[in-house]
């Protein structure tokens, strides 16, 4: 077959000398660079007790946000199910009554939201889709599981703890400001 | 009828031929494509309308054969008739597109930023409208004008605030109904659609102002924030109804009919029934009729594709019949031993819960919410 590049070198088939068939200058040389890497920076994390750090644009498991005074942002537009293209999300909605105007911002409100988290591919472009900054991709990951009902997060375990009624928790959650 | 005289026109360098007294806007539809100017108040189905919302305004270059000096303003090409030999320019004229996007921020200036909450998001002509001839931003810094709420019965949901005054469903109950109990009162920045004092209304064939209204002012009370319609399954459907001609789109999710409309064509106006009327639907076909066994269903409606209510919807019968579960017989008859029914763990969609039955939009407590 004609070469497609000059790159290619014929192998060299001559006879090895003494000192080659010995290996030993060779065997020398590999053991040394073994021996040169103890003194190198070692790349492993000792995971759990170290972490890595996340990156700024890390895409975790989803938080639902609330405002300043504690009601929950989101409105189930449905803007966030469209986009998403795993199609994870699934939202049941409701129209506020009198009474609850302390618990959700708008009109209307997700009465269910759930996201599941087999599905998901943690894309965020929920988060690029919400008009009401009611969806946060967060800096964790799910935690792992034996089976597969744990992985559906409802609104329970998506939303964040409110400011004003759980304001312990909340600052927890916010974690220590960097 | 007599021989008709045609006349000929031009609109962005596109002649057509069409009859004396039609309007410009009447014409440039039977073009069709990007050559229709919007628009938001007429309504070809109801006599009278139009000429009220300005989107429609184009450039008339040429008057006529007769008289080829072009008009001096912009005019409203629903109101405006054609002439021999009219050159009309849409969207080729620069004027045109500027003076739109002038219009369209006027009709925005008061009309709040619902979208998430409002039912017609996803069908609305106003959000068609300032996507393809508005401008991205707002100058207004100003309080939007609000009113107080206004209850017009079981089945029809006002929001005012959302009203750009068509008249549109003023002139619907006009015609269509033999009392008009609604109208706007007052005047200027304090006009209202209401009913005088505090009606509900209760005419046989009110619903249509549904399907009129280009804006999410009036929407249906037993649809409310049940769903949106973009994740909806719009089939055509039609019922032996001794008031009306029966001929619908059911709003369909998985075998629930969450909403009924009537037929809209490309222009977002009620079709006709194949007699030539409009194909107004009265309210037992759209408030009470929620049933699937009410209906027969003719097969999925065709949605123009870049509508957002055809996304993850195919063409023609695919995604209306139901799959068969071939686990058992590719498996010599075994049932899978790890299956999870999303049921079981999901509280969304649970088929005990049948939202096309609840009237009216649901609470927490319709999905045993006790958190009030």
């Amino acid at each position: 077959m004609q070469p497609l590049t000059n790159k290619a070198q014929a192998v060299n088939r001559a006879p090895m000398s003494f000192w080659e068939r010995l290996y030993l200058i060779n065997i020398i040389k590999g053991m040394f660079i073994t021996f040169s890497h103890m003194f190198k920076k070692q790349p492993t994390i000792r995971y759990p007790e170290q972490k890595r750090e996340f990156s700024h644009v890390f895409r975790g498991l989803h938080v639902l946000n609330r405002d300043e005074a504690g009601r929950e942002r989101c409105t189930a537009c449905g803007l966030c199910a469209v986009a998403c293209p795993a199609e994870a999300i699934t939202m049941e909605a409701a129209e506020r009554q009198d009474g609850e105007e302390n618990l959700y911002r708008e009109e209307k409100y997700a009465a269910k939201y759930e996201i599941n988290m087999l599905r998901c591919i943690f894309c965020g472009l929920c988060e690029e889709a919400c008009p009401k900054d009611a969806i946060y991709l967060s800096e964790t990951f799910a935690p792992a599981n034996y089976t597969r009902k744990g992985f559906i997060y409802g609104k329970e375990d998506l939303l964040i703890p409110n400011p004003t009624t759980e304001a312990a928790a909340f600052a927890a959650a916010k974690g220590v400001e960097a | 009828m007599s021989e008709q005289t045609l006349f000929k026109v031009t609109i962005d360098n596109i002649t057509v031929e069409v009859p004396a007294g039609t309007t410009i806007l009447q014409a440039a539809r039977k073009i069709g494509g990007e050559v229709a100017p919007p628009a938001m108040c007429f309504y070809s189905k109801l006599k009278g309308s139009g000429g009220k919302c300005r989107t429609c305004l184009v450039e008339v270059a040429k008057g006529s054969e007769k008289d080829p000096r072009p008009m001096p303003k912009l005019v409203a090409s629903c109101r405006t008739t054609v002439m021999d030999g009219m050159e009309v320019k849409n969207i080729t004229s620069e004027k045109v597109v500027e003076a739109r996007a002038g219009v369209v921020e006027f009709l925005l200036l008061n009309h709040p930023l619902d979208c998430p909450i409002c039912d017609q998001a996803g069908e609305c002509h106003l959000q068609d409208l300032s996507f393809e001839h508005g401008k991205s931003g707002t100058r207004y810094e100003f309080q939007r004008r609000t009113f107080k709420k206004h209850d017009l019965g079981k089945n029809i949901q006002l929001h005012m605030t959302r009203c750009i005054l068509c008249y549109r469903c003023v002139f619907t109950a006009d015609q269509l109904t033999n009392k008009r109990e609604h109208g706007i009162l007052d005047r200027g920045d304090h006009a209202e659609i209401a009913t005088h004092i505090e009606k509900s209304l209760e005419n046989e064939f009110i619903g249509n102002v549904i399907d009129v209204c280009p804006v999410g002012a009036l929407t249906d009370k037993t649809f409310r924030f049940k769903n949106r319609v973009w994740f909806l399954k719009p089939m055509d459907a039609h019922r032996d109804c001794p008031t009306c001609s029966g001929r619908v789109t059911l709003w369909n999710r998985g075998d629930e009919v969450f909403r009924v409309t009537a037929r809209k064509d490309e222009w977002g106006e009620i079709e006709d029934t194949p007699d030539g009327q409009p194909g107004w639907i009265c309210n037992t076909c759209r408030f009470d009729k929620k049933e699937t066994s009410d209906w027969v269903i003719e097969g999925p409606r065709e949605i123009n594709r870049h509508s957002v209510i055809a996304q993850g919807h195919y063409s023609g019968k695919i995604g209306t019949t139901k799959p068969n579960e071939t686990f058992t017989a590719v498996n010599d008859g075994r049932t899978p031993q790890l299956l999870m029914d999303i049921h079981d763990e999901s509280e969304v969609n649970q088929p005990s819960i049948h939202l096309s039955q609840t009237k009216g939009p649901s609470h927490g407590e319709t999905f045993n919410n006790n958190k009030a």
